[in-house]
């Protein structure tokens, strides 16, 4: 093992290192180990196109509304101006926001799926991601097939004001449309998901799927330790501790997703038998 | 009573005009231009100080120990009004209350953020910041005022939702979410006034209405202005500047697209006179019902999800 990583050692930006185990993988080893580590088994947090390439069909994925973007209508500036992140986000990740909209079949299911982008902002929840989140509801209901979103999202937008908090409403107004027209939604958490979007269309999913170990809370567990004055329990906050609580339904394996969410969104459809 | 620094000014002549009145009464002594001078000084120092409050001098007052909350206005708008208890799961969450009345002969269903008035209410109402059960508490009501035919009316107040180990435990974003999704699906008209403090997702989840109004000097963010200043400027020094940068306040929301309507407030802030600004909350309350109440259960459902779709898309 050894030896074979050295020479591979040429390409340095072909190597990642692992925060669970601190040793370092070729790319392409954790490519095809589902960016899980070989050695301690972590799990990698992955991009968005990452993981439309572990989730979706092999080429099903037809992205929409692409070219959605905010405007940073409050001129916001903190230590650095909001316009100056949102370009380093966008020439990091490539794409324009935190969510990537597509129509595909995962494991022969057609359904929409929205994958959320934690490389960009913190995947955080502007009004450009909402309307993306929203869109793709819309797009459900017109093609009458299930809706699958992957969260990993720090929450909403701070940088956005108000305009990100609404967002909260707004989509969650659409999944209620969504479920009046009895079209699935499925929920699949992944490290992290927290504030206004676990408190929002990350909890309201028809079923809630959960990668393991995953954060997943409405507050930040460095917020929650200042208000109560104390460490928190080994494992809180953590995929299993909600599973425990009743809050998700299934944790599932990075390597088995596919294959769940594609049970239920069998489950749920309109045909009578499979 | 409690004067924040700002206002000492004015509290300070206001005493003096009252003590000389006083004088003059006991004594039958003439101090009318006396007086006059005084109110004028008091005329200055309200358009120096209330007439273009910069948004620090907001965030206190939204903030002041003094302001009406829930209950100050249910006792002024709300007549036979009954108080009901409880998530049917856990516990009753004294931060929020719920409750039927009438305003005018309108039957409402009430959900309100309650804070304390001092130390031990305020241990007691948990500072306005709720768990969980207090969203499954408004969840309760909802489905009640949906099933009797009953519009809803909420008053926003609160820091935010509890962040705790308890609240975690029992599902605090699983509650919010279920109330935006309840709030926007329930088939009765829903009106909120923001009366103090909308503090995030836990001021959110219960003000997903038909019709928002916003008390003058009230603000509502996605982060309280001190949060933002120590997550982006990694200190606890610049909340000013974040609640600028932010614009959370109500000619902000308004001008954003937000809200509906700004509710006016006393001069100097709705501490200042219950009785007023309760006056100004119930005209905007029987305002909106005028308007919502007569639409078909259709037509107040489409119109509720044209104003949500199309909310912040002019930024698009
Ligand atoms: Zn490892």
């Amino acid at each position: 093992m050894a030896l074979f990583r050295k020479k591979k050692k040429k390409e340095e930006n072909k190597w990642i290192k692992c925060k669970g185990c601190g040793d370092t993988f070729y790319v392409e080893e954790l490519e095809q180990n589902h960016w899980i580590c070989p050695k301690c088994s972590s799990y990698f947090r992955i991009s968005a196109n990452n993981r439309i390439k572990i989730t979706a069909d092999e080429g099903t994925f037809k992205e929409f509304d692409k070219r959605i973007t905010t405007k940073d209508p409050l001129e916001f500036t903190d230590l650095k101006p909001y316009k100056d992140r949102l370009k380093d986000a966008v020439s990091k990740t490539g794409n324009k926001e935190a969510v990537i909209n597509g129509v595909c079949t995962i494991d022969g299911e057609p359904c929409v799926l929205s994958v959320m982008d934690f490389a960009f902002l913190g995947g955080s929840m502007g009004y450009a991601t909402g309307e993306k989140l929203i869109r793709a509801v819309e797009k459900a209901m017109k093609l009458r097939i299930g809706l699958v979103i992957i969260s990993s999202s720090g929450g909403a937008r701070m940088q956005e004001g108000i305009l990100s908090l609404m967002q909260m409403e707004r989509v969650s107004a659409a999944l209620a449309l969504l479920g009046k027209k009895g079209l699935p939604y499925i929920s699949v958490l992944t490290d992290p998901t927290t504030g206004g979007v676990a408190a929002s269309f990350s909890m309201l999913g028809d079923v809630i799927l959960a990668e393991p170990k995953a954060l997943i809370g409405f507050a930040g567990p460095r917020v929650i330790e200042q208000t109560i004055g104390k460490g928190l329990p080994e494992g809180f906050q953590r995929s299993e501790f909600l599973l425990e609580k009743g809050f998700i339904d299934v944790v599932v394996e990075r390597k088995d997703m596919p294959k769940y969410i594609g049970k239920f969104l069998r489950y749920f459809s309109e045909n009578v038998k499979k | 009573m409690l004067v924040l620094d700002f206002e000492k000014p004015l509290y300070e002549i206001e005493e003096k005009i009252n003590n000389l009145k006083a004088m003059a009464n006991e004594k039958g002594i003439d101090v009318l231009q006396e007086i006059e001078a005084l109110e004028e000084k008091k005329n200055n120092i309200i358009k120096q100080e209330f007439e273009n409050l910069t948004i620090d001098k907001i965030v206190k007052i939204a903030r002041h120990p003094n302001r009406p909350y829930t209950l100050d206005y249910i006792e002024r708008i709300v007549t036979d009004f009954t108080e009901i208890h409880g998530d049917r799961v856990f516990s009753d969450d004294h931060a929020i209350i719920t409750g039927f009345g009438y305003i005018n002969s309108q039957k409402v269903a009430i959900l309100g953020h309650q804070k304390g008035k001092n130390t031990k209410d305020n241990l007691y109402r948990n500072f306005g910041m709720s768990n969980p059960e207090g969203y499954r508490k408004t969840q309760r009501v909802m489905k009640l005022a949906q099933k009797f035919n009953i519009p809803i009316v909420t008053f926003v107040d609160t820091p935010g939702a509890y962040p705790g180990i308890g609240a975690e435990e029992r599902g605090q974003s699983e509650a919010i979410a279920r109330n935006l999704y309840m709030m926007f699906e329930t088939e009765v008209p829903v009106v909120v006034v923001v009366t103090g403090e909308g503090g995030s997702g836990g001021a959110l989840a219960i003000a997903g209405g038909d019709k928002v109004g916003m008390l003058e000097f009230s603000i509502y963010g996605v982060i309280s202005p001190e949060g933002c200043s120590s997550i982006l400027w990694r200190d606890t020094e610049h909340s000013v500047d974040a609640a600028r940068a932010m614009r959370v306040g109500a000619q902000d929301l308004y001008e954003l697209g937000v809200i509906d309507e700004i509710i006016k407030e006393p001069l100097g802030g709705a501490h200042r006179n219950y009785d007023e600004i309760a006056g100004n909350v119930k005209a905007f309350i029987t305002k909106s019902f005028d308007e919502l109440l007569p639409l078909s259960k259709k037509k107040l459902l489409d119109k509720r999800w044209k104003k949500w779709r199309e909310m912040t898309t002019q930024f698009l």
